[in-house]
């Protein structure tokens, strides 16, 4: 029984030794920049900046490959927000900041095909084969993928309204230079 | 000398861990769909299970028996295993983060592939000795490998084809794999046992 406990101990001892000098030999240096980064970003992965996923991207935007407004679904802030981060300045140009927007669902048209479903990145679309899909407001960070993918042209995407739970002041519009 | 090479063909084809022994199917049906993956899973695999064999059979010939406690086997296999698949693990994400990115998930999965333990206990049941133990260990992940490139291979084709829909996808590659079983025990004739 002691021998058992006792060789068991040891070996597992022995072995978490080996990986933990292993562990400090062949450790990976991450760049801590692009960590920082890519916590700015939404991490939906939505891939409307051309790039595979939230990481890829905030790699591009370290090295410079990338403008700081690539992220369409962050939109002024996030764009802000990097190139703060990053000491680069930004132009916005004459866009104009995007309307809040969400996707929205004609109940009519919905075929119920479930396309939209795999596509969305946050899980925001509700709904089942052959039943009318729905769209959760609060989940959705309008990259208009499901618009895209529809075959019926069903889902659109509409400005939220303003009511009073919505509504804010407009943004004083700055120009951050370098 | 002919011993050992007759021992990594009978291994390796004769009695193919997947396809004759059916162990390691996870990753065969898993990580089968591009050839590239499967090349970087085979070859990790094929690091594992020799790495593998080689110390179960030091911890078998050195210290279940001299004390006597076979019963804690799996056990310690086990342990040996997940720390060999964590040391690979961390190797090639320093070397290679390419292909540590293409194998996902399945990297640390390889502690769960029963062929990696299946390997191990059989070496300690046929009492080999540590060379031929290793050259087991190496034979079976060669087996192991060119089943699933040559899987990987036909799925790729598969994808392509035009396939009633009832069999598109998995139940095709289950087929698949069932046909080239059968091809596989044509081997059977080699054996020299």
């Amino acid at each position: 029984m002691l021998i058992a406990i006792g060789s068991l101990t040891l070996l597992g001892a022995l072995l978490g030794a080996v990986l933990g000098v292993a562990a400090r030999y062949l450790r990976v240096e991450g760049n801590p920049i692009e960590a920082e980064v890519e916590a700015l970003l939404p991490g939906s992965q939505c891939g409307q900046c051309g790039f595979a996923g939230c990481k890829p991207a905030a790699a591009a935007l370290v090295k410079g490959e990338a403008p700081p407004t690539l992220c369409p679904p962050g939109g002024r802030a996030v764009a802000m927000a990097i190139a703060e981060k990053l000491g680069v300045s930004v132009s916005f140009g004459d866009q104009e900041e995007l309307e809040p927007e969400v996707a929205f669902v004609n109940e009519d048209l919905c075929i119920g095909c479930t396309r939209c479903l795999k596509e969305c990145s946050t899980d925001a679309i509700v709904g089942a084969a052959k039943q009318i899909h729905t769209v959760i407001a609060e989940v959705c960070h309008a990259c208009g993928k499901c618009a895209k993918v529809c075959p019926t042209d069903c889902i659109e995407m509409r400005a939220v309204p303003a009511t009073l739970a919505t509504w804010h002041w407009k943004k004083p519009r700055v120009k951050v230079a370098s | 000398m002919q011993e050992y090479v007759l021992l990594i063909i009978g291994t390796a084809l004769v009695n193919n861990v997947v396809l004759v022994k059916f162990l390691g199917l996870c990753p065969f049906m898993g990580v089968s769909s591009k050839v590239d993956s499967a090349v970087g899973m085979g070859s990790a695999t094929t690091f594992v299970l020799t790495l593998s064999a080689v110390m179960a059979w030091m911890l078998e010939t050195w210290v279940l028996q001299p004390l006597g406690i076979g019963y804690l086997r799996i056990l310690t296999f086990i342990l040996a295993i997940a720390a060999v698949v964590q040391f690979t693990e961390m190797a090639i994400r320093k070397m290679s983060p390419m292909l540590y990115q293409s194998l996902g998930i399945f990297l640390p999965l390889i502690t769960t592939n029963c062929a990696v333990l299946g390997v191990a206990l059989l070496n300690a049941q046929s009492g080999n000795g540590l060379f031929a133990s290793m050259l087991y260990g190496f034979g079976s992940a060669l087996g192991f490998t060119l089943i699933l490139v040559m899987f990987a291979g036909l799925r790729e084709r598969l994808a392509l084809a035009e396939v009633p829909s009832p069999f598109a996808g998995a139940p095709l590659g289950f087929v698949t794999a069932g046909i080239l079983s059968l091809a596989f025990m044509g081997f059977s004739g080699l054996s020299v046992k």
